[in-house]
């Protein structure tokens, strides 16, 4: 599915500025990619000048490094170390407190965390997290609702994948196709830089007459689509193009799981960056006069043994039936309990795993294995 | 930990430490008032020297076992005490004074004293656990204020303290942060560490020391591995496990695979 969007226009640096200054002006809060601590990271900015200019990634299994391009592009790289997912669903927060006074408990709710933000240059891998989110969250957690319903999204078609990226086997990149109120798409080779832009939505048309701008030319509309259609062939990793459901739950006590197990540190960074993973835990606490009471809600792992306990102990009792639970719930069980896969192919729980598991690894050992 | 008509009265004992998580108790301030409303603080030398006898609601006790009078008094302070809850990697882990469990004690005194024969220790500097029965251990060197708050809060209520035993990975990547293990290539124990500290030592740009001891499943042999990969010697790999919280099980058992 894509949405309808009007004719190409060029901008360049200037009037990408001018994009980001009229988004401040109608009073979103602008998030964007950023250097940050020897990485990519998503947080907030200001002006052209505060995006990754020149940089770009260099990303394998527990790899990580930033490196300069030879060239002045603003989205010369791959996906962020965190995923755009704490800006709507965030790691940790209150959802009521309450106060006892003689016999009486008094509850509060939280103030509303409605916002009005503006993503910039946000790939087809974290558009497609993003419309997941909203599938699991949208109708059960007003709390998200109310962080998500007034976002702008300005996409970047990508042009440079990463070592780990594989949107292309599922199907959810590089090209963005809807969830967007504008979508660039960076031209190589001409410095500075420029974009075609295309708008499609109201707001998207609104933010774009504001700003200056000309009609794209057909070389350079062509040239926009070699450049997305060149990222397509540069994927770094590949899920195997089989029935994945049906591969893991027909595989369940295969010993895979257990080498696996070996391996994993079950220290649940693959789920902290994934940008699906939703799975949270709810923290009630009081204070010391035991008069304030507070219920917080925080990002958890099915990594952790608390996860999955019950009465009695963890119904997953160690490693090899954790990782199980997370791969085959991605994978697996999503499609039917969501409609789509969980996973977009943004390759992080593969850079962020200290001991560099590879899910597309493991998913085309199994599949060999299965095959013999 | 409702105690009838009287206030709970809390009794704060030292052992072998550096009294460091003492100091944590007194560095939440803002609640001193509070708890002083609250409980009865019937027995804290780093406070008052006065010591009142009798028995304790609860007893919050910091340092190791490191001399027999000490193995001795730890049975005395739990016969006193309805709740008895340690604090910190010496009480929890035996501490950085543990390091006497991998090497000859007598050794050690002949290093460091002129007069070694006056010295009387245990050969070994273990955790107040492996001595008396213990209601909650928490982690840390020293601990952490929030939440050492949070376990006499919860005692108090008669509730379960949420004191995670997860992996530090899960509190510095909520914390937004940069993994310095990928990103930085600096050996960090974070992924076989407990969360609590909130990420410190990742948020200065350097790999976790493991203050808060192993996490609840930790596979040190595969971040050993990891490690090893990165460039880390044998020799630096088992130095990495042998410091604060070189006794705790996991930590010990790892280092101990490192020895030639």
């Amino acid at each position: 599915m894509s949405v309808e969007t009007d004719a190409a226009q060029v901008i360049d640096v200037a009037g990408f500025s001018q994009l980001l200054g009229w988004l401040a002006e109608q009073g979103y809060r602008l998030v964007g990619p950023t250097v940050r601590d020897d990485t990519i990271a998503y947080d907030d900015i200001a002006s052209a000048e505060d995006l990754p200019r020149g940089w770009t990634d260099e990303q394998a299994p527990g790899h990580y490094r930033l490196k300069r391009r030879n060239d002045a592009a603003l989205f010369g790289y791959a996906v962020g170390a965190h995923s755009y997912k704490r800006f709507f669903h965030p790691p940790w927060e209150t959802l009521w407190r309450a106060r006892r006074e003689h016999d009486t408990l008094q509850i509060r709710d939280e103030p509303s965390p409605a916002q009005r933000l503006a993503l910039i240059g946000v790939r087809a891998c974290e558009i497609r997290a993003i419309a997941i989110q909203d599938r699991v969250l949208m109708e059960r957690d007003p709390l998200y609702r109310a962080r998500r319903a007034d976002t702008f999204i300005a996409a970047v078609n990508c042009t440079t994948p990463g070592g780990t990226c594989f949107c292309v086997s599922m199907q959810a990149g590089p090209q963005v196709s809807t969830g967007f109120d504008v979508a660039l798409t960076e031209l190589g080779g001409v410095d500075p830089p420029a974009f075609v832009v295309q708008a499609a939505t109201r707001a998207g048309r609104d933010a774009l007459t504001a700003i200056t701008h000309r009609p794209a030319t057909e070389a350079e509309m062509a040239a926009a689509a070699t450049a997305v259609q060149h990222a397509a062939g540069q994927m770094g990793r590949q899920m195997p193009s089989t029935d994945l459901p049906q591969l893991l739950l027909r595989n369940l006590e295969h010993p895979r799981w257990s080498a696996l197990a070996e391996r994993c540190l079950a220290c649940g960074n693959c789920t902290m960056v994934c940008p699906t993973c939703f799975c949270t835990t709810v923290e009630d606490t009081s204070d010391l006069s035991g008069r304030e009471i507070s219920r917080a809600r925080r990002w958890d792992s099915c990594f952790t043994a608390e996860f999955s306990s019950v009465h009695g102990g963890s119904v997953r009792p160690g490693t090899r039936a954790r990782y199980r639970q997370w791969m085959t719930h991605k994978l697996a069980t999503w499609p039917e309990q969501f409609g789509t896969s969980g996973c977009v192919g943004c390759g992080r729980c593969i850079t962020w795993c200290p001991v560099g598991i590879d899910i597309t690894e493991e998913l085309a050992a199994l599949a060999r294995e299965a095959a013999q | 930990m409702s105690a009838g008509r009287h206030k709970p009265r809390l009794a704060v004992w030292k052992f072998a430490s550096c009294d460091g998580c003492q100091l944590s108790l007194l560095e939440c301030e803002p609640d001193l008032l509070t708890l002083a409303e609250t409980l009865e603080i019937a027995f804290f030398p780093e406070v008052s020297g006065r010591p009142i006898r009798g028995r304790y609601d609860l007893s919050v006790v910091e340092g190791s076992i490191s001399t027999p009078e000490d193995a001795e008094r730890i049975r005395a302070v739990r016969r006193r005490s309805r709740h008895l809850v340690t604090l910190g990697a010496c009480a929890t882990a035996g501490g950085i004074q543990a390091l006497r469990n991998f090497a000859d004690i007598r050794e050690f005194t002949a290093a460091v004293y002129a007069q070694p024969a006056y010295i009387r220790t245990l050969a070994t500097s273990t955790p107040i656990a492996a001595h008396v029965p213990v209601d909650f251990e928490l982690r840390g060197c020293p601990v952490n204020p929030r939440q050492l708050r949070e376990v006499l809060s919860a005692l108090l209520a008669g509730r379960r303290p949420a004191v995670p035993a997860h992996s530090l990975c899960i509190e510095c990547k909520s914390l937004g942060r940069t993994c310095v293990l990928v990103a930085g290539r600096r050996p960090c124990l974070g992924p076989v560490t407990q969360a609590g500290c909130g990420a410190i030592c990742p948020g200065c740009n350097r790999g976790c020391y493991g203050c808060f001891g192993p996490q609840e499943t930790p596979n040190t042999t595969a971040l050993s591995a990891a490690l090893a990969t990165l460039g880390l010697d044998r020799r630096s790999r088992l130095r990495l496990y042998r410091s604060f919280t070189a006794g705790a099980e996991a930590f010990r058992v790892e280092s101990e695979r490192h020895e030639e």
